[in-house]
C-alpha cells in the first residue's frame, strides 16, 4: 500500500514576489492581510467556504421550518377539512386574502399549493442545501486537507443563487393567485394550464437553484480530484467525501435535463410554446388555443431523469455523514470501506438508468416497464450493501451512545423500513395499487425523514463542536432524539396502512368527500371506500406531526443556547481520526496551521499497539510501532 | 513589479509539455478550416439529393456532422491529446446522454398491446 | 491563503482547477442540450404525417452563420496560441476577430428571428391557407369611416389615443407577400417544391379565420427552433461577453500573471469551441432536413 502513496510536490508553491500575490489570485482579492474584513465581507459577502457552509445551513433550516410549518397546516386541512385553523388561520386570512383562505380556513387551491411547495421546500431549499451543501462545504476540504474550495468566488455565486431562488420561491406565496399548484412534480399540462403565475416564480426559482447546484457540483468535484492533501490518495478518503463526491457528479449530470425541460415549461408558459400540451387538449371544458403536437410524457421523462437521481442526492450525504459518526462512536474502524465506496459508485451510477418506475402508470409498454423494474432491484443491491456494511460495523463495537449516534444508530432501521417498502413500489404489478396512494407518500418520507433527516440532526450534533467550541446539551439532545424518533414514526406508520386502503395522496379534503360518495350508496358492497378507522387515522396523524413539531423546539434552543453556554471542548472532543479534528476550533481563515500530510486510512480506531484509541490520518507511521495491515486501507 | 513579471515568464516554458510552434498552428488551424468547410458544403449537398428519404438523409448529414464535431473536438479543444481523467467524466456523460435518448424514445413508442399511437 | 493548483497542473491528474471545471461544466452543458435534443427528436417523430416543417429556414443565412462561428473557433484557438508563444499584439488582434464575428452572428440570427417574426399563415374561410411575408394592413376608423394602411399587424382591431380622442379601427384586409395553397402541408414541405412563385396576396378581413405569424406558439418545430437557437444565442452572448472582459479590461492581468491569463483564455476558448460544437449539430438538425 505504502508504494501507491504518491508523495506530491510542496503542498505550497514558493512564496511569490511581493505585490504579487494579492493581485493574480482572483478568488481572493482583499483578503490578505491588508485590512480586517467588516462584518459584511466576513459573513455576508464571504468566500470562504466555512461561512458559506453556515450560511447554507441556517438558510436551509430555515426553509425545512417552514416546509414543516406548511405541512401542519395541511395535516390539520386533511384531519379537519374545512375548520379553520387555530391561531394560524387568522394570519392567513390576512396574509393571503379571504379568497383563498376563508374565514381561516384552508381551500382547495391554497391546500395545493401548499402541498406544491411543501415538497418544493423540503427538496430543493432545505435537504439538498443543507446535506449536500451546507455539511459538504463546511467538512469536506477540511477532510481532504484543503484550504478552501478550488473555486471560492463560485461557491459565494452558487450560495447566492440558491438564496435567490429561495427567495423567489418564498414571494410566489404572496403574489396573486398564490404559489405554484401543480405538486413539486410541475406535470404538464395541469401546471400550464393553471391560470396563475405561480408556476411562473417555481419554473424561475427552480432555474437559479439548478444553476446553484451546477456551480456547487462543479467546485465540490473540481475539489475532492484537485485539493487533497498530499498523502489523501482516493481510498483513504472518509466515506463522507466519496459520498459527497457522488452527490456532486449526480447534481451535474441530472440537473441539466430538468433546466432543459424547465426552459420549454416557461416557454409553455409564457410563449404558448406546445412542447408538453397534446394536440386536442381542452381546458375548463374548452379546446385549449394551443398548436399542440406536444408530448405530456416528455415532461415526466426529464423530470424524472432528475428526479430519481434526486432521491440518491438527498440519501448518500446522509449515508456519508451516519458513516462517520458510526465510526467514531463505535471506535472500530467501517466494516467494508472498500465494499462502501464501490457500492456508493454503483448507487449513483444506476441512478441514472431507473427514473421510469415513476411512470408505470402512464400507459408504458410491457417491455420498457420490465427493464425499468429490472434496473429498480439491481440498484436495491448496492444500496443494501451500504446498510449492511453499517450495521456489521456495529459488531463488536464499544459504542459511545451520545446524541449523534442516537440519530445515527435510529437512521439504520428508519432507512430499512423506507428502502424496503420501495420494492412493492419497484415491482410494477404492485405498483399500480399502491401508485399515489398514502402509502407512497409514508415509504418516501421514511427514507428521507428519520431518514437524512436524522443523518443531518447527527451531524449538527457531531460537527457542533467544530464550528462552535462548544458540545450541544447531551440531555436535550435525547429529549429531542426520543421525541422525534416516537413522533415520527406516529406520522408515518399509519400512512401505510392508509395507502393499502387506498387513500389516494393529493385529496385536499383527505378523502372525506370520496367516502361519502361511496358510503352513501346505500347497502352496495363498497369497493374503495374509505372505512372510518382509515379516515380517523388522519386526526392521530394530525397530534403526532403537532408533536414532531414541538419535538424540534429543544433542538432549536439548544443550537443558540449552546453557542454560548455549551460545554466548552478541545480541537477533537470526539478523538476522531479524521483531518477536519486536526485543525484550531473553530479553522481559521486557510483551514490548517501546519501541513497536512496523510499516513493512514480515514477510519483508524483502536490500532493494537497504538496509545490511544485512534490514529489521526496526519499521524506519520512510527518506525517502532508493529507493521498492522488493516483490511480497510 | 517588473521583476515578478519577469520570474513568471521565464519559469512559462518549463512546466510547459508541448512546446508551442506557432507556424505548425496557423497551418493546422486553416486544414482544419478548410476540413469544416468541406463537411459542411458536404452536409449541404446530401440534403439536397432527391434519390434519397429524409431517415436516409438524416443518417448521411448526422455522420457528417459528427466528423465535423470530431473535428472540432478533437484539435480545437485539443481533446485528443487530452488526459484521462475528461475521458472518464465524458465518457459518463454520454452514456448518460445516450441513455437519456434511447430509454426516452423507447419508452414513447412501446405502448400495451392493444393500444394506437394516433 | 493559496489555492494549490489554480494555476500549475495537478502531477497526478496532470490538469490545473479551472481546466477540470470547465470540462465538467461542459459536461452539464452536454446533458442540457441533450434534454433538449431529445425534446427535438421525441417532437420530431410524433409529429402528424406531414406537418413537420422541412426548409422552412434559410440555408444561405445557416451556413453563413455555420462559417462564421467556424471561423470565430479558429481565431480563439490561435489567439490562445498567441498567449502561450506571449505574443499579446496577436493575442488583442485574434479575440478582436472573435468578438465581431461573434457578433455579426448573433446579428444574422436577429435578422432571421425577424423573417420568422413578420411571416404569417392566414387560415381563410374557403378552407385554404395564405402564407407570406406580412406587407401591410388596412384598417378603417370605425368613427370616420377612414381607411389608414400600417406597415405591422396591430391585430384585428385596435384603438389608439391622440388629441385626447380615442380612434378606434377595425382590420380591413392584410396583403401579404406570398401565395395561397389549398393543402395545408403544401407549406410544410417546402424542400419539394422546386420553385415557389411569391405574390403580393390581399385577404379581406371577413375572409380570415385565424391569422398567426411564425413565432414560437405556431408550431412544435417553432418551439424547438426558437428554444434551442435561444438558449445557443445566449450562450454565445455569455460567451462573447467572457471574451470581452478578457479581451478588454481583463487583459491587465497579461501583465502580472501571464501564465495564469493564458489558462483563462484556453478555459474560455474551451467554452467557445462548445458552443461552436453545439451548432455544428444545429444546423443540419434545423436547417438542413
Amino acid at each position: 500500500m505504502e508504494a501507491k502513496v504518491q508523495q506530491f510536490p510542496p503542498y505550497r508553491e514558493p512564496e511569490a514576489p511581493h505585490g504579487h500575490a494579492a493581485h493574480d489570485d482572483h478568488g481572493h482579492q482583499g483578503e490578505h492581510a491588508h485590512h480586517e474584513p467588516n462584518f459584511w465581507q466576513k459573513y455576508i459577502f464571504s468566500s470562504d467556504h466555512k461561512i458559506i457552509g453556515i450560511q447554507y445551513g441556517f438558510t436551509a433550516l430555515c426553509f425545512m421550518l417552514f416546509g414543516f410549518f406548511l405541512m401542519l397546516l395541511m395535516r390539520w386541512q386533511i384531519a379537519h377539512p374545512g375548520k379553520p385553523v387555530p391561531f394560524f388561520g387568522e394570519i392567513l386570512e390576512k396574509i393571503l386574502g379571504s379568497g383563498v383562505a376563508p374565514g381561516g380556513a384552508i381551500s382547495p387551491d391554497l391546500y395545493n399549493s401548499f402541498g406544491a411547495m411543501h415538497g418544493t421546500i423540503m427538496v430543493f431549499l432545505g435537504i439538498v442545501p443543507l446535506a449536500f451543501a451546507a455539511f459538504g462545504n463546511y467538512v469536506v476540504p477540511l477532510m481532504i486537507g484543503a484550504p478552501d474550495m478550488a473555486f471560492p468566488r463560485v461557491n459565494m455565486a452558487s450560495y447566492q443563487a440558491y438564496f435567490l431562488g429561495g427567495l423567489v420561491m418564498f414571494v410566489s406565496f404572496f403574489i396573486p393567485g398564490g404559489a405554484a399548484q401543480a405538486g413539486w412534480t410541475s406535470y404538464s399540462p395541469l401546471a400550464t394550464s393553471i391560470p396563475t403565475h405561480g408556476q411562473l416564480f417555481w419554473i424561475i426559482g427552480m432555474v437559479l437553484l439548478i444553476t446553484s447546484s451546477l456551480l456547487g457540483a462543479v467546485n465540490f468535484v473540481v475539489t475532492i480530484i484537485q485539493l487533497r492533501a498530499p498523502g489523501m490518495t482516493w481510498m483513504r478518503l472518509p466515506f463522507f467525501v466519496w459520498a459527497q463526491f457522488v452527490t456532486a457528479f449526480i447534481l451535474l449530470l441530472a440537473f441539466p435535463p430538468l433546466e432543459a425541460a424547465s426552459v420549454m415549461q416557461l416557454m409553455d408558459n409564457v410563449a404558448h410554446t406546445s412542447f408538453f400540451l397534446p394536440t386536442g387538449l381542452a381546458v375548463g371544458g374548452q379546446l385549449a388555443h394551443i398548436s399542440g403536437g406536444g408530448s405530456p410524457l416528455l415532461w415526466q421523462h426529464l423530470f424524472w431523469f432528475l428526479g430519481h437521481p434526486e432521491v440518491y442526492v438527498l440519501i448518500l450525504p446522509a449515508m456519508g455523514i451516519v458513516c462517520e459518526v458510526l465510526a467514531n462512536n463505535t471506535r472500530k474502524p467501517i466494516w467494508g470501506y472498500k465494499s462502501l465506496v464501490y457500492a456508493v459508485l454503483a448507487v449513483g451510477f444506476l441512478s441514472f438508468i431507473v427514473w421510469a418506475h415513476h411512470m408505470y402508470m402512464t400507459g408504458m409498454g410491457t417491455k420498457i416497464s420490465t427493464f425499468f423494474q429490472a434496473t429498480t432491484m439491481i440498484i436495491s443491491i448496492p444500496s443494501v450493501i451500504i446498510l449492511t456494511c453499517f450495521f456489521m460495523s456495529l459488531w463488536g463495537g464499544s459504542i459511545r451512545f451520545n446524541t449523534p449516534m442516537l440519530f445515527t444508530l435510529a437512521f439504520l432501521p428508519m432507512f430499512g423500513i423506507g428502502g424496503l417498502t420501495g420494492l412493492p413500489l419497484g415491482f410494477n404489478v404492485s405498483d399500480v395499487h399502491l401508485h399515489d396512494t398514502y402509502y407512497i407518500i409514508a415509504h418516501f418520507h421514511y427514507v428521507v425523514a428519520p431518514g437524512t433527516i436524522f443523518a443531518l440532526f447527527a451531524g449538527v450534533y457531531y460537527w457542533y463542536p467544530k464550528i462552535t467550541g462548544r458540545r450541544m446539551n447531551e440531555f436535550w439532545g435525547r429529549v429531542h432524539f426520543w421525541c422525534s424518533l416516537t413522533f415520527m414514526n406516529l406520522v408515518f406508520m399509519p400512512m401505510f396502512a392508509q395507502g393499502m386502503a387506498g387513500m389516494l395522496r393529493r385529496m385536499s379534503d383527505g378523502g372525506a368527500n370520496y367516502s361519502a360518495a361511496v358510503n352513501s350508496r346505500a347497502g352496495a358492497e363498497v369497493i374503495g371506500g374509505l372505512s372510518g378507522n382509515m379516515m380517523a387515522l388522519h386526526v392521530w396523524i394530525l397530534w403526532a406531526a403537532i408533536g414532531l413539531g414541538l419535538a424540534q423546539i429543544p433542538f432549536i434552543i439548544n443550537i443558540f443556547w449552546s453557542m454560548g453556554h455549551g460545554e466548552k471542548v478541545n480541537d477533537n472532543p470526539w478523538e476522531a481520526t479524521t483531518l477536519e479534528w486536526q485543525t484550531p476550533t473553530p479553522p481559521p481563515h486557510g483551514n490548517f496551521t501546519r501541513e497536512m500530510h496523510v499516513y493512514r486510512g480515514a477510519y483508524d480506531y483502536s490500532a493494537p499497539g497504538h496509545a490511544s484509541d485512534f490514529t489521526p490520518q496526519n499521524e506519520p507511521e512510527s518506525p517502532t510501532a508493529p507493521k498492522i495491515v488493516i483490511a480497510t486501507h | 513589479m517588473s521583476d515578478s513579471h519577469q520570474t513568471k515568464t521565464a519559469a512559462l516554458p518549463a512546466v510547459d509539455e508541448h512546446p508551442v510552434d506557432y507556424k505548425s498552428y496557423l497551418v493546422r488551424c486553416a486544414a482544419i478550416f478548410a476540413a469544416v468547410l468541406c463537411a459542411v458544403g458536404a452536409m449541404i449537398y446530401i440534403s439536397y439529393l432527391p434519390e434519397y428519404g429524409w431517415s436516409a438523409k438524416v443518417a448521411m448529414i448526422l455522420t457528417v456532422a459528427s466528423v465535423n464535431a470530431f473535428l472540432v473536438a478533437g484539435f480545437l479543444m485539443h481533446l485528443l491529446s487530452e488526459k484521462k481523467l475528461i475521458y472518464t467524466v465524458l465518457a459518463f456523460t454520454v452514456f448518460f446522454v445516450a441513455g437519456l435518448f434511447v430509454l426516452t424514445i423507447y419508452a414513447m413508442h412501446d405502448f400495451p398491446t392493444g393500444t394506437q399511437l394516433h | 491563503m493559496e489555492i494549490p493548483y489554480n494555476v500549475q497542473p495537478r502531477p497526478d491528474t496532470g490538469l490545473y482547477n479551472a481546466k477540470l471545471g470547465i470540462w465538467l461544466f461542459l459536461a452539464s452543458e452536454v446533458m442540457l442540450f441533450g434534454g433538449l435534443f431529445s425534446a427535438y427528436i421525441l417532437l420530431r417523430v410524433g409529429a402528424a404525417p406531414g406537418y413537420w416543417p422541412h426548409g422552412w429556414l434559410d440555408v444561405r443565412f445557416g451556413t453563413f452563420n455555420t462559417i462564421l462561428l467556424a471561423l470565430s473557433a479558429i481565431t480563439t484557438l490561435l489567439a490562445w496560441v498567441a498567449c502561450k508563444v506571449g505574443e499579446f499584439g496577436k493575442f488583442k488582434f485574434f479575440h478582436a476577430c472573435t468578438i465581431v464575428l461573434a457578433l455579426t452572428f448573433l446579428g444574422v440570427k436577429m435578422y432571421e428571428y425577424h423573417d420568422k417574426w413578420i411571416h404569417y399563415e392566414i387560415k381563410l374561410n374557403d378552407g385554404t391557407f395564405a402564407d407570406g411575408h406580412f406587407e401591410s394592413a388596412v384598417y378603417v376608423n370605425k368613427a370616420t369611416d377612414q381607411e389608414q394602411e400600417v406597415s405591422s399587424y396591430q391585430g384585428l382591431a385596435y384603438s389608439e389615443v391622440s388629441g385626447g380622442a380615442t380612434n378606434n379601427y377595425v382590420l380591413s384586409s392584410v396583403t401579404l407577400d406570398g401565395r395561397i395553397v389549398q393543402d395545408e402541408t403544401l407549406l410544410y414541405d417546402l424542400r419539394s417544391q422546386k420553385h415557389i412563385e411569391r405574390a403580393p396576396v390581399k385577404v379581406p378581413a371577413d375572409k380570415i379565420t385565424s391569422m398567426e405569424n411564425y413565432g414560437p406558439w405556431h408550431n412544435t418545430f417553432l418551439a424547438i427552433y426558437f428554444t434551442l437557437t435561444g438558449l445557443h444565442a445566449l450562450h454565445i452572448l455569455g460567451g462573447t461577453f467572457v471574451i470581452g472582459y478578457m479581451w478588454g479590461p481583463g487583459s491587465k492581468m497579461w501583465k502580472t500573471n501571464r501564465e495564469q491569463f493564458t489558462n483563462r483564455i484556453e478555459v474560455s476558448g474551451l467554452f467557445w469551441h462548445f458552443v461552436d460544437l453545439v451548432w455544428i449539430f444545429l444546423f443540419p438538425v434545423l436547417y438542413l432536413t
